[in-house]
């Protein structure tokens, strides 16, 4: 057994599983608290990638000024989308939005090709080494600033849920609108405030993977893979979104090394996931960390 | 099947109130003809009615009579297909749910509506949000912005309600794990964390046994005379409603047919018939409107 590759694997599905949580509660926080599924996520990451990408380049902003930007420029973008194409579909049926979020999945993969491109840009060198040392394990920066600002973005969502008073009003509104409602809280400015949250953290996963890999629109297929990592945690579990994210990661990444090393199949790298997709539905179809409704009678 | 549960209670000179823009003679609520129509259904039919401030005011009807739907009318869940609702003088016509709750309007509902996930503490809390000044950004800057310090006096009058309610022993609990009763209680201190000058209660004594039913009641009357809040209420059981009222309406196909103090209610002749099921020709002819109009 190579075990060097196995470690550099098992690091890489760490690295990338939480990313793939971090975008998987992006998608979590829209569907909770609007019941909107959002078939744009991928595009949103890829939308915050290039935008702090071209402030970099093109504007020769230095990388945190364009960070800094790029967060405001997604929220604008988040509150944009939703009081434009959702808010008058608010009790359509759930079909129609549905079907809104694709249509604009595909305007905005048209819009950034026609902005951007179609060929992958890498960033210029933001950090001054690298690559550094960890206990004799040398570990790319971007990889490491990846994992740190994944940890920081998961430790603000389960605070802001937990307790602050808009993550109640969210879990309020994500539970019941009317009563929400009827309590004081404007569900126009709840659900304003779930996309706008959602774009920033998209946008700050964007810009990692950007600068981890390359930035590119098939960037976007990372919003086809949080589907496995949301269904596995359960659509309506932060927590969930998290967990599901990481086993995603590592699944892929140990696929590759068994499939890589010993089977010869080819692309379990990407069908692996979607196998566990498919067999935690038929046990537990509301994920491992979703909320079946508690009925009384 | 008169439960006489209560010390029946004095009528009120004058409601204790928070200090509001109200002479002493406007009604704090004014429904004025409302009419609600569902397709060809009529809910309800130029209702109109005053709630003084301070005052228990109940609506009382046979099933599918359109209590709810006033009450969903008025909270804002429903809007009326004509007539005007005036709330401290102001109509209410134009106003989101959530405008309603700021304004002072609370309400309980006939099926618990409890975020069942979420403690009891945290239930109440969000009824506390819109008290609370801080904003988006400011909220975001949780730390420094004071944002913290808020949430802590916050807790503090949630604490208060908490304990005027005995639900102190449950506070941690989720909501949804709770016995009915102490359900029942749990969604009156969420909507008097809004701290409403009017709150309505839609059937708060349906389900309970005795006990349960003789804490409400006390709990109602402190409503208005110790948190100074006028209540209107919708209910079943008639002891509770004459005891604990000081007006009532009746309400049979979408109309009112009688109102007034319990007593008048109680020695109206077409109440008694719309009860009892014996022949009155107003009843008969308002069923028939409905039949027609259905």
């Amino acid at each position: 057994m190579n075990i060097e590759l196995f470690v550099q694997l098992l690091v890489n599905g760490v690295i990338v599983g939480m990313l793939y949580g971090v975008v998987a509660m992006c998608f979590v926080l829209i569907y909770k608290s609007t019941q909107v599924v959002n078939f744009a996520q991928g595009e949103f990451v890829v939308l915050g990638a290039w935008v702090c990408l071209s402030m970099v380049i093109n504007m020769g902003l230095p990388f945190w000024a364009a960070f800094i930007f790029t967060l405001v420029f997604m929220m604008a973008f988040g509150v944009l989308v939703q009081v434009v194409l959702l808010r008058p579909l608010v009790g359509e049926p759930i079909i129609s939005i549905i079907m809104a979020t694709i249509g604009l999945s595909i305007f905005m993969q048209a819009l950034m090709n026609w902005i951007w491109g179609n060929n992958a840009v890498r960033f210029p060198d933001v950090f001054a080494s690298g690559s550094v040392s960890i206990g004799g394990l040398n570990v790319e920066t971007a990889y490491l600033m990846s994992l740190v600002l994944s940890l920081i973005v998961m430790a603000l969502f389960f605070w802001f849920f937990r307790f602050s008073r808009w993550g109640l009003a969210m879990r309020a509104t994500a539970y019941n609108q009317q009563v929400a409602q009827s309590l004081g809280v404007s569900v126009g400015q709840v659900f304003a405030m779930a996309w706008a949250i959602s774009a920033i953290v998209s946008g700050i996963a964007g810009v990692v993977i950007g600068l981890v890999s390359a930035v590119s629109n098939s960037l976007a297929i990372i919003g086809i893979k949080v589907f496995p990592a949301v269904i596995v945690g359960g659509l309506d579990s932060i927590v969930g979104a998290i967990v599901g994210g990481l086993t995603i990661g590592l699944l892929e990444n140990m696929a590759e090394f068994a499939d890589g090393q010993y089977l010869h199949w080819g692309n379990m790298y990407q069908v692996a996931p979607f196998y566990v997709l498919i067999v935690i539905l038929m046990i537990r179809p509301y994920g491992l960390f979703g909320t079946p409704d508690i009925e009384r009678v | 099947m008169h439960v006489r549960v209560l010390a029946s209670r004095e009528p009120r000179k004058e409601g204790r109130g928070r200090e509001g823009e109200l002479t002493p003679d406007e009604p704090l609520l004014e429904v004025r003809d409302v009419s609600l129509r569902f397709g060809g259904v009529r809910a309800l039919s130029n209702v109109s009615f005053a709630v003084r401030k301070g005052e228990v005011f109940s609506i009382i009807g046979p099933n599918g009579a359109g209590k709810t739907s006033m009450l969903n009318c008025i909270s804002g869940r429903y809007r009326p297909s004509e007539g005007d609702i005036l709330y401290k003088g102001a109509s209410l016509m134009r106003r989101s749910i959530n405008d309603r709750a700021r304004l002072g309007i609370g309400r309980t509902f006939q099926n618990l509506a409890l975020f069942g996930h979420m403690s009891v503490l945290d239930n109440i809390l969000v009824g506390r949000h819109h008290m609370m000044k801080n904003n988006v950004v400011t909220g975001m800057a949780y730390w420094v912005g004071g944002a913290r310090r808020e949430e802590l006096k916050e807790r503090r009058r949630v604490e208060e309600i908490i304990d005027f309610l005995e639900i102190a022993h449950v506070r941690g609990e989720p909501a949804g794990t709770l016995s009915y009763g102490l359900r029942k209680r749990v969604e009156l201190a969420r909507a008097m964390a809004i701290e409403p000058d009017l709150i309505l209660l839609d059937e708060p004594m349906a389900g309970m046994n005795l006990e349960e039913k003789e804490d409400m009641a006390r709990y109602i009357i402190a409503l208005s005379e110790e948190f100074g809040m006028t209540t209107m209420m919708i209910e079943h059981d008639m002891g509770v409603v004459m005891d604990l009222s000081d007006r009532v309406i009746v309400l049979d196909f979408g109309r009112r047919i009688a109102g007034g103090t319990p007593a008048e209610v109680l020695a109206d002749e077409h109440v008694k018939k719309a009860y009892l099921g014996e022949e009155d020709e107003v009843l008969d002819a308002l069923a028939a409107a409905e039949m027609e109009g259905a």
